[in-house]
């Protein structure tokens, strides 16, 4: 049968394989994405945990899957603003190559 | 859900979540992101939580990625030229994420909850739409409110940097 644990492994190896994106791309758009792959792994461990602790009433804990809506909603307005600023920087540089922006200066 | 169809969707999901990671044009990187989303729904809706799993397929899957492939298309990139890569650099992230992977495997070898099955639900729930609308409008009122005004200033955000300064 299927675990707890199962499902925490996979959403553990699901982060690292985001963390390791975000680290190892050059790319802002890939960088973005890779963020959205952390931020979805988390909601995967919460809403394994909402469903393996019961509420009194004998349903799933949807204390948890309230929670996963507010993440999912505050990572689309996250993705909104991160690419309209990729937009920005792509019409001033020309580039969306984090290793040509290194400088703190316009 | 049976082992076999946890595991499947699992791997469909991490193999393309590493595909977004490894792929060098960034249209392929934003399709593998889809793959993993629609696995990643799947996983969802194995656990019961039927409304994430639809809003993960409609908010992410739809919405986000139709943005992301806008940006992509709109900024006309091609695949990345093929600089040299610093191996050392590359070496380090992998080593970075693949030590926070055997921690958090060794956090989870120490859980003892973690090797208990999922309790059966006692009757069968279709009906999590309505729990999840009436804990958030009765005990996450302010909060989802809240919600409401950051989507509204971000919005408004995006629309005051994409507009082009009048010269």
């Amino acid at each position: 049968m299927i675990t707890l644990g199962d499902y925490l492994l996979v959403s553990g190896v699901l982060f690292s394989i985001g963390f390791a994106g975000v680290m190892l791309r050059r790319n802002l758009i890939v960088i973005l994405m890779s963020l959205e792959l952390m931020l979805n792994a988390a909601n995967l461990s919460l809403v394994a945990f909402s469903r393996f602790r019961f509420s009194p009433a004998g349903l799933p804990d949807y204390n948890a899957q309230v929670f996963v809506f507010f993440i999912i909603t505050v990572a689309a307005a996250e993705v909104a603003v991160g690419l309209a600023i990729v937009v920005a920087l792509f019409r001033a540089r020309q580039t969306t190559d984090v290793k040509d922006i290194s400088h703190l200066r316009f | 859900m049976s082992p076999f169809l946890f595991w499947v969707f699992a791997l469909l999901m991490l193999i393309f979540g590493a595909a977004v990671v490894v792929n060098r044009n960034p249209v392929a990187s934003a399709l593998s992101l889809v793959v993993s989303f629609l696995g990643l729904a799947a996983l969802f809706m194995s656990l019961d939580a039927y409304f994430v799993g639809i809003i993960q397929v409609l908010v992410y899957a739809g919405a986000v990625m139709v943005l992301f492939l806008f940006i992509i298309m709109l900024l006309n990139l091609q695949a990345e030229e093929r600089r040299q890569i610093n191996w050392l650099t590359a070496a380090g992230s992998i080593g970075v994420a693949l030590i926070l992977l055997i921690q958090i495997c060794f956090v989870i070898g120490h859980f003892q909850a973690a090797q208990q099955t999922f309790p059966p639900l006692p009757r069968s729930t279709t009906d999590d739409v309505w729990n999840i609308g009436a804990l958030l409008f009765r005990n996450y009122n302010l909060p989802f409110q809240i919600i409401g005004v950051l989507v509204l200033v971000a919005t408004m955000g995006v629309v005051l940097l994409s507009k082009r300064e009048p010269r």
